[in-house]
């Protein structure tokens, strides 16, 4: 089986590649790219990217998918049908289910299931401590034999310190990053926003960045103790900007994503929409200033990457008293329009800095031979439509927890490929 | 004068003239309580819902009166705080109400926005009977209508609250409301019952009430909850008594005429001694009798009444 994607403007960070070209792919894997093919006598079937452009396949290191424990609010099946919907060929799954992946069974139940019923690649995540308590080390080399890419107990801080040494420490032996979800979780007990004028107005419980950033920092100094391998998970504040910068000059191994929510909207969002739930994620909103300092760490190389933190809730559950609704709002089909209305359109970064961030640096980060359109390998591909303008209504994932519902947005994936099979074309799930 | 508005969900969404308006239509309700029968036909074939989630005497009953004396027909609905979990959802519950055709609903709530999310999902008449930590409209505008009725203005004056501003809806809905009508406020607690960025409220922090008190015309002191203590907001009950406490030392330096007042109910000798609350100072149960008069003028303005014309109360 053949595939040759035509006339498109093709964009591989990876190997510093962006000129119009065309990519011919041969049993799942990238054979050839070109700048002019001989399309006549390959018999293949054609995919013409005119006018859009092709990059490696996106990779979403940070997704909830919430398959073992909550299949009512996402399943492995559903969300990398919603993966595939937004650009998406592979996502890297938190480990916080119910239970929680913190043995080598849960880390081959994710496997067995996204083989049988997922679109696009699945590489888990598994747990640092068990249960994510924060009190023992899960067996993070036996999960590392079965498949692992890194380890965190995103949802919560490990709190104690000697537990977070260890975790570095040992990870280290198996090349594994510590991905670190930060949050002072007695700074931030009970809190449901960032804490300021609009936590004040409001009277709702204000979570202090400073929650965030005596992490990042305490993070940092035991990574600097250890020679671990530290990634901090979506920063959210100026301040973490700031001390990953520093961190980075001082040769320290720390990498960082953010999310696409902390350079779109402020806390202001929670006040304009009269509480409405879905701006009430952790960490939460926060404001303007953060917003600038955000960008300029993705310009500057400070952040790395920028993950989904896709989070799926039922109505049922969002549409609660604000203090009682769970934080998180899904993104895997808000990803890359927000990314290219507020970030490209913007000038903040190019396109081509962007998709380094979805690509070849999340890869490099978790150690994936993925990420790139370099002959040879997986024939992972996304075609996105820069120009493409929708008002944002519709999800494949099962929930519709968005704060960004009813917003016009520019900039779509039009054809996802993932090992050279077209899962998404046109805006459609390509199924068998 | 008409009160444009569905709803009453707090002080910030309404101008100054809608609140002044909303004092001067409570004036004649007020006098009505001098009469021999307190009662107008105003709303009547009207049903109020009061529907709270957190135990309230004073406010409920003030409500329940207001309703009452514009003959409204009112049914109180108490939901254990323990069902917000587990039981029906806000939502559920506020459609089976519309449902059974109210025409207003006064929500208490633990939680802050509340009462937005009952405005979002019902078309009736909602007011704001206080939600969690964010505003309690109609506390300010009896507070408002109390100072106003003292003093005759409240523009230029020194007004203070003392106490538990952080977790406070009294506290927000009387900033807002004294801001707009021109008042200088100024808020006194410990700095860690002083929520962050208040200043962008325009008031006055402070922690020493002594350093100001010669210069105040008002003081709303909160009730303090032991509760904070348990959370380590401050060492002991005894001590902040002893800082923040007003009693008849603390006033010494005090104008003669200055307002003591409290939304109640009151914790003798913590926040405040018997004996300020007994002095001539005092309008602390003034301040009840003007809560039925000031919620009596939000009903019947909510309902399109047409503030202007105080014969329409005589009928």
């Amino acid at each position: 089986m053949k595939l040759l994607i035509l006339n498109g403007i093709v964009c591989d960070p990876s190997n510093k590649f962006e000129k119009k070209a065309d990519i011919l792919i041969e049993n799942g894997k990238i054979v050839n790219i070109s700048i002019k093919s001989k399309k006549r006598k390959l018999n293949a079937k054609i995919i013409d990217a005119k006018g859009k452009y092709v990059v490696p396949g996106l990779i979403d290191m940070h997704t909830h998918l919430r398959e073992p424990g909550r299949e009512d609010e996402e399943t492995i099946k559903t969300g990398t049908r919603a993966a595939a919907m937004g650009g998406f060929t592979t996502v890297c799954s938190m480990p916080n289910t119910q239970p929680v992946i913190d043995s080598v069974s849960g880390v081959k139940f994710i496997l067995t299931t996204a083989k049988n019923e997922g679109i696009v690649n699945v590489f888990p995540i598994g747990a640092i401590t068990k249960g994510s308590n924060g009190l023992e080390l899960a067996e993070i080399g036996k999960m590392k034999g079965a498949g692992i890419i890194a380890i965190s107990d995103d949802g919560k801080s490990v709190m104690n310190a000697i537990i977070m040494r260890r975790a570095l420490e040992y990870s280290k032996m198996f090349g594994l990053p510590v991905i670190s979800h930060c949050e002072d979780m007695n700074l931030s007990a009970n809190g449901e926003i960032n804490e300021g004028y609009i936590s004040t107005v409001l009277g709702l419980k204000g979570i202090p960045r400073q929650a965030e950033e005596i992490m990042v920092a305490r993070d940092i100094a035991l990574t600097e103790l250890t020679d671990g391998k530290l990634h901090i998970a979506h920063m959210s504040t100026a301040r973490s900007v700031e001390l990953v910068r520093n961190a980075k000059k001082r040769g320290i191994k720390v990498t960082a994503e953010t999310a696409p929510h902390y350079f779109s909207l402020t806390d202001e969002e929670i006040k304009n929409t009269d509480y409405n739930t879905n701006t009430k994620m952790n960490p939460p909103l926060r404001t303007i200033d953060d917003i600038n300092a955000i960008c300029k760490g993705l310009s500057d190389g400070t952040i790395d990457c920028i993950a989904s933190d896709h989070a799926p809730h039922l109505i049922e559950e969002k549409e609660q008293e604000f203090r009682v609704a769970p934080f998180g709002i899904i993104g895997l089909e808000t990803m890359l329009p927000l990314i290219i209305t507020k970030l490209v359109n913007e000038k903040v970064i190019s396109f081509r800095e962007v998709i380094a961030k979805l690509t070849c640096n999340p890869a490099k980060i978790l150690g994936l031979r993925k990420g790139t359109l370099s002959v040879g390998s997986d024939a992972d591909v996304t075609i996105i439509d820069s120009k493409q303008t929708k008002t944002i209504e519709k999800f494949e994932s099962k929930c519709k927890n968005s704060p960004f519902i009813g917003k016009e947005l520019t900039g779509f994936a039009t054809t996802t490929i993932v090992s050279g099979k077209v899962v998404m074309d046109g805006g459609k799930i390509v199924s068998d | 004068m008409k009160l444009k508005q569905k709803d009453l969900l707090g002080l910030e969404y309404l101008s100054k003239e809608e609140i002044e308006l909303i004092i001067q239509t409570a004036k004649p309700f007020k006098n009505l309580f001098t009469r021999t029968v307190k009662k107008v036909p105003t709303l009547r074939g009207k049903t109020v819902v009061l529907l709270f989630y957190e135990p309230s005497t004073r406010t409920r009953t003030s409500f329940e009166l207001a309703s009452k004396r514009l003959s409204a027909d009112t049914i109180g609905i108490s939901v254990p705080a323990s069902s917000v979990v587990k039981g029906e959802s806000l939502i559920d519950t506020v459609k089976t109400i519309e449902a059974m055709k109210a025409d207003f609903v006064v929500i208490r709530h633990s939680m802050s926005g509340a009462a937005h999310i009952v405005s979002k999902t019902i078309s009736a008449s909602v007011i704001n009977a206080g939600d969690g930590m964010h505003e309690h409209p109609t506390q300010g505008l009896l507070d408002i209508f109390t100072i106003m009725e003292k003093k005759g203005n409240v523009k230029g004056l020194n007004v203070a609250i003392v106490g538990d501003i952080l977790h406070s809806r009294v506290a927000r809905s009387n900033i807002w409301g004294l801001n707009k009508l021109g008042a200088n406020v100024f808020v006194v607690g410990p700095a860690t019952l002083i929520p962050t960025e208040i200043e962008k409220l325009n008031v006055e922090v402070c922690h020493n009430i002594d350093k100001i008190i010669n210069r105040l015309d008002v003081i709303n002191i909160l009730r303090i909850q032991k509760e904070r203590q348990e959370q380590n907001l401050f060492p002991t009950l005894e001590e902040y008594s002893e800082i923040f406490g007003i009693n008849s030392y603390k006033l010494r330096n005090a104008k003669n005429d200055v307002l003591i007042m409290h939304p109640g109910p009151m914790n003798r000798g913590a926040e405040i001694s018997s004996e300020v609350a007994e002095s001539k100072n005092s309008v602390i149960t003034e301040q009840v009798t003007n809560g039925i008069a000031v919620r009596m003028s939000v009903l019947y303005l909510l309902a399109g009444g047409d503030g202007g014309k105080s014969e329409t109360f005589n009928s």
